[in-house]
C-alpha cells in the first residue's frame, strides 16, 4: 500500500469509528430515518409539485452570469500550453516570442511560478478536492501527454492564444507506462475505494460456477470516456487584500477553497469561490489545474484573470472515466435461480489518484446468490488523472452484469425481468443489512406493462420493418443513496415572515434552489415566494458536495436539522402568551406561516406573532444533521426498470433507439419536471455510453486524439428519441423527505438494456461499448 | 490565431489581384478555414473574403451554374436542385448542421479539408500533409475514419465532403480563374490522391479561385439519391457514402454514376463498378459484383476493414433503390 492509500484509509477509519460509536450511543429513535420525516407523506402541497425552475427565467434571457461571465476592471485573459509527452522532463522551454506577442502580460511556467504546495488528493481528508495530488508548475517533471507546461496572460483571449501557440518546447523522454496490456503484464493491484477494498467474497462462487447447470461467463469491456459539460470550465479570480476571490463552475465550492488555501498556505477563509450557476459538472467540476494556475498568475500580474479552458483544453486536464475490462460468470439452476455471482476484471488509475473505476458496486446488493465474488483490480499508467463521472462504478458496472442476466435469461428460456424478479434478494446479499425501501418489482411490472414488453420476441432477429430489424431489451438500474457527513444549514427568519436559508450547495442545471426552495416552503408552511435560497458559496454552512446524487438529501438533512432549532428558538421566543405555550419543540410543527401543535393544530401561533412579541427582527440558527448513521442500518438503494426498442439497419449495420422508457424506484420525487430532466439526460447520456463515448488514447503517446466535440461523439437530437419516465413515488422511510437522489440512476442500466435490445433485435451479443455499426455488420 | 489583415472582394479580379500577395486565403463562410486558423494548421497572412461574389443558381445550358458564393443552404432547398438533382439536395442536407450549412458557401465546401485527427493535432502529432516530410502518425494510430481506396504510405486521410461526392457523381464541373486567366476543371480532377504530396488537396494553382460550379443535364429518365452511412443519426462525417445516377430502360442499365465518400482522399468515382454495369441488367446480384469490383483494391488499414463490406452493401442498396423509383 503506497502512502497514498494509507493516509486515505485512516481518515476513513477514523469516520468509521465515530459513526460505529454513535449507532452504539444512539437510541433507536434518534437515528436518522428512524423516525420518518414527516414531510414524506405531505400531499397536495409544494413536495411533488411541478414548480418550474426558479432561475429559469434568468438563464433564457442570459441573465445568470456563469463563471468566465465577470468581466473585471484591468482583467487579463489567460491560455495554456500543454506538453506533448507522457513522462519525462523538459529540456527546453522557449517562450520568447510569446513573451514579445503583442498584448502578452505575463509568461509563467515552472521557472518563474511561485511556490505551491501540492492539492490535497480528493477523498485523501475531509476537504480535499484536487483530482490528483501532483504538484502543479513547480518543476521540469512531465506526468502526463497533455499536462500544462505554460501559462500566458494577455489583454484579450486572442492574444493570449496566439503567444501561447508560439511556445516551443523540448523534452528528455523517459519510457512512460501507457499500455494497458503492457501495464498488466508486470501485475496488478488490488482496488481501493473509499477506503474500502473494492472485493466482496461469500462462499465459493467459482467452484459453483463449474456445478451450475446453466451458467454465462464472459468479458465485457468499456472504454475511457471523457467530461463534456457544455459549460467549459472556466475560473474568473483575483486576489483582493490577500483574499483570494474566485467565480466558479464548481460541485464543490467549501472543498475546492479549503484545497486552494492549502496550496497557497493561507488560512482557509482566505479564499472565497462562489459559483451560483454551473452548465454541468457529472463529476468533473472539482478542482483542476486550472484553478491553481489562474490564481498563481493573478498573484504573480496583480491583475484579475479570466481562465477558460478550451474543449481540448478540458481534455487535457479535466479527467474523465477509465475504461474496464469486466467478467461477469453467473451460474443458475433451471428455475432461475443464482447460484454464482462473479463480477471482477480490471481497471486503469495513475499513481496520483485514488479513484479506480469501481464497477462492481451495483453488483453488491444486486440479487442473491449463495456465492458471490466480487474483486476490481487495476494497473497505474502515465496519463491524466481519471475522476468520476456520472454514477462511476455504476454506469458500466450495469452494462456487464445485466447484459450478462440477459444472456443467462436466454440460456434458461426465461423472460429476462422473470429472471430478475426471481433473484430478488430478502436483505443486501453482501452486506447482510435490511433494505430502506426497495420497489424495483413494482417498477419492473409498471413499467412493462407501460412499455408493451409482452410485444417482445423471445427469438432474436424475428421482427423487421423494411430495411431494420427491431427489437427489445431491458435491464436494471441502480443507485445508491448516500449522504455525506458534514452538511449544515443556517436559517434567518425574519419578522415579516420570510425565511432566507443558506448552505453552501451547488446548482449544475438540476434545480437544487427550486427543490430546496419547495421543500423548505413546505417544512415551515410557507409560501415558496418567501423563501430566499442562497448557495454556490464556500462563506455558507456545510461542506456539501453534489456528487453521489446525495445533495438533495444532505441539503435536506441539514435544513431538517436548522428547522429543529429554530423551533426550539421560537417555542422559547414564543413565551407564557403563546397558545403554543408549555409545549416541547418535539410537539410543535409548521402550518400557515406559523407554529402549531402536531396533534391540535387550533393551537397555532405565527411566526410574525412570535417575533412581533419577542420584540426580535429576525431569528437566526444555525445547525447541522446527525452523522448519516442511517446507510449503517440500511442498505439503501434506487432502482429503475429500464426497457428499449432499438433498431438496426440490416445493410449499414447502423444502430438507433426508436423507444426508451425508464420506470424508477427513487423514493418520493419532490417535483417531477426536475426529476423527469434528470432521469431523461441521465439516459440520454446512457445512450452515448452504449452507442458512440470513446476517448481515443492513442497508446503509443498517451495522447487522447478525439479532444473535441466533432471526432468525440455524444448523442445529437436525432438519435435520442422520445424517453417516458415514470416511477413509483414510494417514500423512503429512512431519507430525509423519503428521497433518494436521482441525478445518477439514469445512466445506469441503459447500456445494458440496449445492447439487450440489439441482440434482441439482430441476435448478435456485443460486450465491447460504445456499440458501433462496424460491430453489427 | 495568426494575426492576419482581412479584405472583401468586390468582384472577381479583385479577389485574384488581392490574393496575388504571398499567403493570402480566401475566405468563404469560414466554418472550416476559421477552426484551422484558431489550431494554427493555417497561418495566413490575409484573407480574402469572397462571400459578396456570385451566389446566383442559374439555368444553365439544360443544366445549372452556380455561384460560388452560393450558400450550401440555399443550394439544398432550390427547387431545381430538389427536383432534378435530388443527390445534390440529400448530400448537403446529410452534413453539417443547419447553422453550419447557412454559413457554408459553396466554393469553401469543395476545398474544405480533412478531418484527420492527427493532421487537426499540430502540436503533438506528426502530419505529412501540415509538415511534408514529417510522417504520419495515422497510419499506426487511429484510422476508422481514413482511407480504404488510393492512400499512400504518406497519407491516408479522406476528403470530408459529402456535396463534393454527390457533384462527382453528376459530372460537375469546377470554373476558375486565377492569375494566368479562366478555366474549367471535372470536379473529379480538382481534388487528388495523396501519392507523395498530400500538402496538395487539389489541383488548383495558388491564388486560383473557384468562380462557379457548373452541372449538366441528367440523361433522360435517371433518378439520383444519396446514402450517408455515420456513427449517428446526425451530424457525423460520413464513413462511407454513396452518390449515385441511375438510368434504366427495360430493365437494362442506359447509364449509371457512381461516386463514393469516406473512403479516400477524394470523392472516388467508381468508375470500376460503373464500366461493370453499363448496358447490363439492374439486378441485385450485377450491383453487389459490381460493387465488389470496384473495392477489389480496396487497402483497409487496423481500424476500418468495416468500410470495405460497408461500402460493397451501401453501393448495392443505393442503386437497388434507385431501381425501386424506377420500377
Ligand atoms: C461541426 C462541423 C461539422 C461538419 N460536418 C460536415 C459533414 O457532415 N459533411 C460535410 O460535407 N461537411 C461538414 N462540415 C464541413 C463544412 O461542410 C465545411 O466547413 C464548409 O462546407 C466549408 O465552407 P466555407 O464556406 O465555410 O469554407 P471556408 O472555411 O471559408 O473555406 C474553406 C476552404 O476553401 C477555400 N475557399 C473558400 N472559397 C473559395 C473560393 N471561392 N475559391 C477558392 N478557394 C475558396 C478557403 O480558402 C479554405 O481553404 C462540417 C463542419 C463543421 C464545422
Amino acid at each position: 500500500m503506497n502512502l497514498l492509500d494509507q493516509a486515505k484509509q485512516a481518515v476513513q477509519g477514523m469516520a468509521q469509528a465515530v459513526m460505529t460509536k454513535a449507532v452504539a450511543l444512539a437510541p433507536d429513535s434518534w437515528v436518522p430515518g428512524g423516525q420518518p420525516d414527516p414531510l414524506m407523506h405531505s400531499k397536495h402541497g409544494l413536495i411533488g409539485a411541478p414548480v418550474s425552475r426558479l432561475d429559469g427565467p434568468l438563464k433564457v434571457t442570459g441573465k445568470a452570469a456563469f463563471a468566465a461571465e465577470f468581466p473585471l476592471p484591468d482583467m487579463v485573459y489567460a491560455a495554456l500550453a500543454y506538453s506533448t509527452i507522457a513522462k519525462g522532463r523538459i529540456r527546453s522551454l522557449d517562450i520568447a516570442r510569446a513573451e514579445k506577442a503583442p498584448g502578452v502580460v505575463l509568461v509563467m511556467t515552472h521557472h518563474n511560478a511561485p511556490r505551491l504546495q501540492p492539492p490535497p488528493l480528493f477523498l485523501s481528508e475531509e476537504k480535499a478536492a484536487a483530482g490528483d495530488n501532483l504538484p502543479v508548475m513547480q518543476d521540469d517533471r512531465i506526468h502526463w501527454n497533455g499536462q500544462p507546461i505554460a501559462l500566458i496572460l494577455a489583454g484579450t483571449q486572442e492574444q493570449a492564444d496566439h503567444a501561447a501557440s508560439l511556445i516551443r518546447a523540448t523534452y528528455i523522454e523517459e519510457d512512460a507506462q501507457i499500455s494497458i496490456a503492457a501495464a498488466r503484464a508486470e501485475g496488478t493491484t488490488q482496488s481501493q475505494f473509499m477506503g474500502q477494498p473494492l472485493h466482496n467474497e461469500s462462499g465459493d462462487a467459482e467452484a459453483a460456477l463449474a456445478e451450475a447447470p446453466f451458467k454465462v461467463d464472459a468479458t465485457y469491456t468499456t472504454p475511457r470516456h471523457n467530461h463534456n459539460p457544455i459549460e467549459l470550465h472556466a475560473v474568473t479570480l483575483f486576489w483582493q487584500g490577500g483574499v483570494l476571490r474566485v467565480h466558479d463552475a464548481q460541485q464543490l465550492v467549501t472543498h475546492s477553497a479549503f484545497t486552494l488555501s492549502r496550496v497557497f498556505d493561507i488560512p482557509e477563509e482566505k479564499v472565497i469561490i462562489t459559483s451560483p450557476y454551473v452548465g454541468g459538472g457529472f463529476g468533473s467540476k472539482s478542482l483542476w489545474q486550472h484553478h491553481i494556475l489562474a490564481a498563481a498568475a493573478a498573484r504573480m500580474a496583480g491583475r484579475p484573470v479570466r481562465l477558460m479552458l478550451s474543449r481540448e483544453g478540458v481534455y487535457r486536464i479535466v479527467g474523465g472515466r477509465s475504461p474496464t475490462e469486466q467478467r461477469v460468470a453467473l451460474g443458475a439452476t433451471a428455475d432461475g435461480k443464482l447460484t454464482a455471482l462473479i463480477h471482477s476484471g480490471l481497471t486503469v488509475k495513475t499513481p496520483h489518484n485514488a479513484m479506480p473505476e469501481p464497477f462492481i458496486l451495483p453488483t453488491r446488493s444486486a440479487y442473491a446468490a449463495d456465492n458471490i465474488l466480487l474483486d476490481v483490480r487495476h494497473v497505474e499508467l502515465d496519463m491524466l488523472g481519471n475522476t468520476f463521472m456520472r454514477a462511476p462504478g455504476e454506469a458500466v458496472g450495469t452494462f456487464a452484469l445485466e447484459s450478462a442476466m440477459d444472456e443467462l435469461a436466454e440460456k434458461l428460456g426465461m423472460d429476462p425481468i422473470e429472471l430478475r424478479l426471481r433473484n430478488e434478494p430478502e436483505k443486501d446479499p453482501t452486506s447482510g443489512l435490511p433494505f430502506s425501501a426497495r420497489h424495483i418489482a413494482q417498477a419492473w411490472r409498471t413499467g412493462a406493462e407501460r412499455f408493451g414488453w409482452h410485444r417482445r420476441k423471445p427469438v432474436p432477429g424475428t421482427v423487421r420493418e423494411g430495411e431494420w430489424l427491431v427489437g427489445m431489451g431491458c435491464a436494471t438500474a441502480t443507485y445508491p443513496y448516500y449522504r455525506m457527513p458534514g452538511g449544515a444549514a443556517r436559517l434567518t427568519l425574519t419578522s415579516d415572515g420570510h425565511v432566507t436559508v443558506d448552505v453552501a450547495v451547488h446548482e449544475m442545471g438540476m434545480g437544487t434552489a427550486t427543490v430546496q426552495s419547495q421543500v423548505t416552503a413546505e417544512r415551515l408552511g410557507l409560501s415558496i415566494d418567501m423563501i430566499r435560497f442562497n448557495y454556490g458559496d464556500s462563506t455558507l454552512p456545510g461542506l456539501i458536495m453534489a456528487g453521489g446524487s446525495q445533495q438533495t438529501a444532505a441539503t435536506g438533512a441539514s435544513i431538517l436539522a436548522a428547522y429543529d432549532a429554530l423551533k426550539k428558538e421560537l417555542v422559547a421566543l414564543a413565551g407564557n402568551s403563546s397558545p403554543l405555550a408549555g409545549l416541547k419543540p418535539d410537539e410543535v410543527g409548521s402550518r400557515d406561516a406559523g407554529l402549531c401543535k402536531l396533534d391540535e393544530p387550533d393551537r397555532y401561533d405565527s411566526y410574525a406573532a412570535i417575533l412581533g412579541r419577542a420584540r426580535r427582527e429576525e431569528v437566526r440558527v444555525e445547525a447541522s444533521p446527525p452523522p448519516p448513521l442511517e446507510t449503517m442500518h440500511w442498505s439503501m438503494h434506487s432502482h429503475g426498470a429500464m426497457f428499449c426498442e432499438a433498431r438496426v439497419n440490416i445493410v449499414t449495420g447502423e444502430p438507433r433507439i426508436s423507444r426508451f422508457l425508464g420506470s424508477f424506484d427513487c423514493g418520493r420525487i419532490l417535483n417531477p419536471k426536475t426529476a423527469a430532466s434528470q432521469f431523461r439526460g441521465g439516459i440520454i447520456m446512457g445512450l452515448g455510453l452504449a452507442l458512440m463515448e470513446e476517448t481515443q488514447f492513442d497508446e503509443r503517446k498517451g495522447r487522447i486524439m478525439n479532444a473535441n466535440l466533432a471526432d468525440y461523439h455524444v448523442p445529437v437530437h436525432l438519435d435520442v428519441p422520445e424517453i417516458d419516465v415514470i416511477w413509483t413515488d414510494i417514500p423512503d422511510p429512512h431519507t430525509p423527505m423519503g428521497a433518494r437522489g436521482v441525478g445518477e440512476i439514469g445512466i445506469t442500466g441503459t447500456g445494458a438494456a440496449v445492447a439487450n435490445a440489439i441482440y434482441n433485435a439482430t441476435g448478435k451479443r456485443i460486450r465491447d461499448l460504445p456499440i458501433t455499426l462496424d460491430k453489427l455488420l | 490565431m495568426t494575426p492576419f489583415t482581412y479584405a472583401r472582394a468586390s468582384d472577381v479580379p479583385d479577389a485574384v489581384r488581392l490574393a496575388s500577395l504571398e499567403a493570402t486565403k480566401y475566405l468563404g463562410g469560414g466554418t472550416n478555414l476559421v477552426d484551422l486558423m484558431r489550431e494554427t494548421i493555417e497561418r495566413p497572412e490575409a484573407l480574402v473574403d469572397v462571400t459578396g461574389l456570385s451566389a446566383a443558381i442559374e439555368d444553365h445550358q439544360g443544366g445549372l451554374l452556380i455561384g460560388a458564393a452560393a450558400r450550401n443552404t440555399a443550394l439544398a432547398e432550390h427547387r431545381m436542385v430538389r427536383e432534378t438533382y435530388p443527390v445534390l439536395a440529400r448530400a448537403i442536407l446529410s452534413g453539417a448542421s443547419a447553422q453550419v450549412r447557412n454559413m457554408a458557401t459553396v466554393g469553401g465546401n469543395l476545398l474544405q479539408r480533412t478531418r484527420c485527427a492527427y493532421f487537426y493535432d499540430p502540436e503533438g502529432s506528426r502530419c505529412n500533409k501540415r509538415s511534408p516530410g514529417e510522417g504520419c502518425d495515422a497510419v499506426g494510430g487511429f484510422n476508422r475514419m481514413h482511407a480504404i481506396l488510393g492512400a499512400s504510405s504518406a497519407c491516408i486521410a479522406t476528403h470530408p465532403s459529402d456535396m463534393c461526392v454527390a457533384l462527382a457523381a453528376l459530372d460537375a464541373l469546377i470554373h476558375v480563374q486565377g492569375p494566368a486567366g479562366e478555366r474549367t476543371v471535372a470536379l473529379t480532377d480538382l481534388h487528388r490522391l495523396p501519392a507523395d504530396r498530400p500538402d496538395l488537396d487539389s489541383t488548383l494553382e495558388p491564388g486560383e479561385l473557384i468562380t462557379a460550379v457548373a452541372l449538366p443535364s441528367l440523361p433522360t429518365g435517371a433518378h439520383s439519391t444519396y446514402r450517408k452511412v455515420r456513427d449517428r443519426a446526425s451530424y457525423a462525417f460520413a464513413l462511407v457514402s454513396v452518390g449515385a445516377v441511375l438510368a434504366v430502360e427495360d430493365g437494362i442499365i442506359t447509364d449509371v454514376r457512381i461516386a463514393l465518400g469516406g473512403v479516400a482522399h477524394k470523392p472516388w468515382r467508381a468508375s470500376t463498378a460503373e464500366a461493370a454495369l453499363r448496358g447490363r441488367q439492374a439486378t441485385p446480384e450485377n450491383f453487389r459484383a459490381a460493387a465488389e469490383a470496384e473495392l477489389l483494391d480496396a487497402q483497409p488499414l487496423r481500424d476500418n476493414g468495416f468500410k470495405v463490406p460497408l461500402a460493397i452493401r451501401t453501393i448495392t442498396a443505393t442503386l437497388g433503390e434507385l431501381t425501386g423509383e424506377n420500377a
